[in-house]
């Protein structure tokens, strides 16, 4: 399936999703079905400061933990608190309900340096080959 | 976030790998084997084991027949466990020790007749001991019959798989088979080896069978309701059920003793084995260090390698670690000294910097409820 054309996303498969100077940052459809079962996600609390393409969190599935990178630089002003208790809605909404941080940019020129949905696609169908 | 690349490059495949393939499992390199990984999710495959029945291809096991008249010296020579006390149709748990007392492997042993044995070894250590088997086999009347690629190798697991079974392989022959016996049947024509064993903490048969059978007796199984699981399910179920990982929770740096392998050391018959001098000094003097079952307290997760903490110091390391599904809390073992290793012990594990709770608990984490 495609990835939503409205977003921007990572090579390490994280997307954004921007909202005036605000972006809600999530994990692909791709990469939750390559972890598998999502059995906890480490999200940073809101005031935090994060940087484009540094480290912001973890999440674990069954199998293994994989760092979470921030699509862009600014400070977290809200979290997903519903993944404390339901990780797995990372699995079941990637998009929706499984999102982890809302970012207020500080470089909201960072944006264009991102993936397009068609970029990121062609992106993992190269992976996957 | 980054992806770990699990391809399967230039891999052994077993004779299940189309099957892998048509019901869409991840593949995965486990022991230079391309092995299924995953089929639905872990997590629903965990749970068709404990609630149903699942079945893996644990075609990467190596399998050795033993032949001769003196199969049973040479078996008890290499073992911890005196094979020499095994009854036609019975099978035992052992360790294969060096004379340091060190570990080489944990094997399952069956006696398929008088002087014919089945050896079942760890995929990663299938060469060393077959290396190992042949180097100390010259001194007995007996020979060595590698049967790995011949055959393949299959885990029924789950309380609904005696009755599944019994309706693919034999009513009959299910029936007679108890806990740790095994036998050999007729199916569509070639021989079926099966023991009721397994590495799930269920119950459950394990089959070995002719390579060229192989499609035909997994299509009979997922005919008859069993649900296809990987390497992962394998993995949470027997970390639930506290069934050592040969590479994690032992490996040649380790002796039976300290990992809680006391009753497959049997010193008693006098007989000589090998490792019997170096173990036999560890039972006088006692182990340094035991291998724990840890319980978390709270959200995060073990995995193998993060430090234990006792008071801010390093007291050990986790050797297995993760999530069990049944008590929806991370779970591990490691080894600490014998100071720490009594139940209620409230030890750290260190999560990559972050500090996770944790309770030394018995052992084993998840044992299967009594059924009428």
């Amino acid at each position: 399936m495609p990835s939503p054309p409205d977003l921007k996303y990572t090579k390490e498969h994280e997307w954004v999703r921007m909202e005036g100077d605000t972006g809600t940052v999530g994990i692909t459809d791709y990469a939750q079905d390559q972890l598998g079962d999502i059995v906890f996600v480490d999200l940073p609390s809101a005031g935090t400061t994060v940087s484009q393409m540094q480290k912001f969190g973890e999440i674990e599935s069954v199998k293994a933990v994989s760092e979470l990178f921030s699509p862009v630089s600014g400070e977290v002003s809200e979290v997903n608190t519903a993944l404390a208790d339901q990780p797995e809605l990372v699995n079941d909404s990637p998009y929706g309900e499984g999102w982890m941080l809302r970012i207020r940019l500080s470089e909201p020129a960072e944006i264009d340096q991102l993936l397009t949905a068609q970029e990121y696609d062609e992106f993992t169908a190269q992976e996957d080959s | 976030m980054s992806l770990e690349d699990a391809r399967a490059g230039t891999l052994r495949h077993t004779p299940l790998i189309d099957e892998h393939r048509r019901l869409g499992a991840r593949m995965v390199p486990f022991a230079g084997w391309a092995m299924p990984v995953q089929y639905a999710g872990i997590v629903e495959e965990h749970r068709a084991v404990r609630q149903r029945s699942g079945m893996f291809d644990v075609s990467h096991m190596g399998r050795f027949e033993v032949h001769g008249p003196e199969a049973a010296r040479f078996l008890r020579y290499i073992s911890t466990w005196d094979m020499t006390r095994l009854a036609t149709g019975e099978g035992h748990y052992s360790a294969v020790c060096r004379e340091d007392g060190g570990i080489l492997d944990d094997i399952y042993v069956f006696r398929l007749e008088a002087d014919r044995y089945l050896v079942v070894v760890n995929a990663s250590n299938a060469e060393k001991m077959r290396k190992w088997m042949e180097r100390h086999v010259s001194a007995f009347n007996a020979r060595l019959v590698d049967r790995h690629a011949s055959t393949v190798m299959i885990a029924v697991q789950g309380p609904q798989s005696l009755e599944l079974l019994a309706g693919v392989i034999g009513r009959d022959f299910v029936a007679a088979l108890k806990p740790r016996r095994c036998g050999e049947t007729e199916w569509r024509g070639r021989t079926l080896f099966a023991s009721r064993t397994g590495y799930t903490g269920e119950d459950g048969l394990e089959l070995v069978i002719d390579a060229g059978a192989a499609p035909d007796v997994w299509q009979a199984l997922l005919d008859a309701g069993v649900q296809p699981c990987g390497l992962g399910a394998r993995d949470t179920l027997r970390l639930e059920a506290a069934l050592l990982l040969y590479g994690n929770d032992m490996d040649e740096d380790t002796n039976p003793l300290e990992v809680g392998l006391d009753w497959v050391v049997t010193t008693d018959d006098g007989a000589d084995f090998l490792g019997r001098d170096a173990l036999v000094h560890v039972k006088e003097a006692g182990s340094s260090r035991q291998l724990v079952c840890l319980k978390a307290a709270d959200r995060g997760i073990m995995r193998p390698g993060c430090p234990i903490l006792s008071s801010g110091r390093e007291a050990g390391k986790v050797t297995s670690g993760g999530y069990s599904p049944t008590l929806s809390v991370s779970i591990g073992m490691g080894f600490v000294p014998e100071e720490f290793g009594t139940e209620g012990t409230q030890l750290t594990v260190d999560v990559r910097g972050k500090p996770l709770d944790v309770q030394v608990v018995p052992r084993p984490f998840y044992k299967r409820p009594k059924r009428a």
